[in-house]
């Protein structure tokens, strides 16, 4: 039987990570992420898991990464600080292909900035936080019922494409509690790890199937194969040959092109005869729910495209919003990031509004409906 | 939908009561959204914590037309009552509250931290106290539902004196 709650964002999210079958959690707590930590510490004993609080920020992150190996379902959580100390570790679970799931409540940075405010200011470090050409999926939910379902889904993509799953939550939605119908976790399918089919002899650790994705073994299980942040062959040993690095870089981005529409998840809200679109994200979106509820009264023609996977970029998607509205306005807890990328997929067709806010204040719906009537 | 801020300074218990008053309105059947703002302190400092209570879904958490302020502390009146209307209710500790401002006409001054102290022997009481007042004074809930809420977040062995703590807080208005 399900249950009726009142959870906060963090807590839904940690919840997410039992009900898909987390059994690991190691983090270094940090505010406004600790809920996480905090609550897998008490959950994870309950459900025969291991919590660690580690020394710091990297280690919690690479114990992760181990632990991932040897087949585990894997959470960290972090907000700005952590996350910038996290990304060459983000890199290596890319090359190396380890299913991680890392969620960020971003608060207001740089640098140790404003702990306990919300923004939304490492959106393009997610994107290219850790160095080199490399792809990434990155998920942001907007309500708590999202926190928790999203989680799910973060492990269904990382265990599918064996590689690092963003979750990028905010100050906002990390910690707000609203209503939440948890089902039973029983009726929950695990996201589940694709294993070798062939004897450990003959097993080649990073030789992909036809979707891209090679098989994963768990370490301990006779399975030996070596890990390396170094360009690599299917051997998994390193490999410098300009064959193999071509192979390897474009492998690694194939993985999530050629799943793009299984991955690209957007909610549209009053979009149908809408004539100024929002394109916005997390928080944010519950400001635009309420801006568009008090426009619509007013007559005003404006509804919302939702980014709930904001990597990959929608940008198929954005290119077509952009033949059907006049004008994109660009809500976000930034000095304008995401603004950037809705600019490159419309290509000057519509006029593209970023509306920037970085005072530690989210948006209030007046405000931002202020600025669709001033457009 | 009504709309309401509790404020006063880190410590005072004012999230918990936050979020028992949403989950009460859950028990309703209503929707119900908490949230808070509080600096990096773990003591002290200005805190508050806002819930939203309505019928139909809630689409902003924060409270930007607020139906009742509780303030615990000066530095609280001061700093999260200035978007209260005129017409809104202003509910002060007068405890530690000693200037309000002038342009509100409805201002509760109970004694409430100076009241519980008294009568239960404990300031920590004082949160559910004023839970108690603010259900007596909005209606916000049912006096059924923030009960049970309160018997479900409180440690064992404290219920009874956080009944008591409740309906002193309820008397508190209802005088």
């Amino acid at each position: 039987m399900g249950k009726v709650l009142l959870l906060q964002g963090n807590q839904a999210c940690a919840e997410g990570a039992i009900a898909a079958g987390v059994t690991f959690f190691a983090g270094y707590p940090i505010t406004p992420s600790t809920e996480i930590a905090e609550i897998m510490a008490k959950r994870l004993p309950e459900v025969g898991g291991k919590f660690i609080q580690m020394e710091d920020e990297i280690a919690g992150i690479g114990a992760i990464i181990g632990a991932s190996l040897t087949g585990k379902k894997v959470l960290t959580a972090t907000s700005g600080p952590g996350f910038s100390l996290k990304q060459e570790f983000i890199g290596y679970a890319t090359i190396a292909e380890v299913p991680i799931v890392i969620a960020n409540v971003q608060r207001v940075g740089p640098s140790t900035g404003q702990p306990t405010s919300p923004a939304q200011g490492d959106m393009m470090q997610a994107r290219w936080g850790t160095h080199g050409d490399h792809p990434v999926i990155a998920l942001t939910p907007a309500s708590v019922p999202e926190c928790f379902t999203l989680t799910i889904k973060a492990y269904e993509l990382s265990e599918k494409y064996r590689m690092p799953v963003l979750l990028m939550l905010d100050e906002i939605i990390g910690h707000m509690r609203e209503k939440i119908e948890v089902p039973d976790y029983d009726t929950i399918a695990k996201p589940v790890r694709k294993g070798p089919r062939v004897a450990p002899s003959e097993f080649k650790a990073y030789q992909p199937d036809s979707d891209g994705v090679p098989p994963m073994a768990d370490f301990g299980t006779g399975y030996r194969y070596h890990v390396t942040g170094l360009v690599h062959d299917e051997t998994g040993f390193p490999n410098g040959s300009p064959a193999a690095t071509e192979s390897l870089i474009k492998r690694l981005h194939d993985k999530v092109d050629r799943h793009i529409d299984e991955i690209t998840m957007y909610e549209e809200y009053n979009l149908d005869d809408a004539e100024i679109a929002i394109v916005t994200y997390g928080g944010t979106a519950r400001s635009a729910y309420a801006a568009i509820d008090m426009a619509r009264e007013q007559g005003i023609k404006v509804g919302m495209f939702r980014l709930i996977s904001v990597w990959p970029f929608p940008e198929k998607e954005i290119a077509k919003l952009a033949e059907k509205v006049k004008v994109i306005v660009v809500p976000e807890l930034n000095y304008g990031q995401m603004v950037g990328e809705v600019k490159k997929a419309v290509e000057g067709k519509v006029p593209v509004k970023p509306m920037s806010k970085y005072d530690s204040e989210p948006i209030s719906p007046k405000e931002l409906l202020e600025f669709v009537k001033n457009l | 939908m009504i709309e309401m801020r509790l404020s006063g300074s880190g410590g005072q218990g004012l999230i918990l009561a936050g979020i028992i008053l949403a989950e009460a309105a859950l028990l309703d059947g209503k929707m119900a959204i908490q949230s808070q703002s509080y600096g990096p302190e773990a003591r002290g400092g200005a805190s508050k914590s806002e819930v939203i209570i309505s019928e139909k879904a809630i689409h902003y958490p924060k409270v930007t037309n607020p139906n009742l302020v509780l303030a615990m502390t000066q530095e609280a009146v001061d700093k999260y009552s200035k978007d209260l209307p005129a017409d809104g209710i202003l509910m002060i500790d007068t405890t530690f509250v000693k200037k309000v401002p002038e342009h509100l006409k409805n201002v509760y001054h109970l004694p409430i931290t100076e009241k519980v102290t008294a009568e239960l022997g404990k300031a920590l009481f004082a949160n559910i106290v004023a839970l108690g007042a603010i259900v007596a004074t909005t209606k916000a809930v049912s006096v059924a539902s923030i009960t049970e809420a309160i018997l479900h977040r409180v440690p064992k062995g404290t219920e009874d004196i956080n009944k008591r703590a409740l309906e002193l807080g309820i008397a508190l208005v209802n005088k």
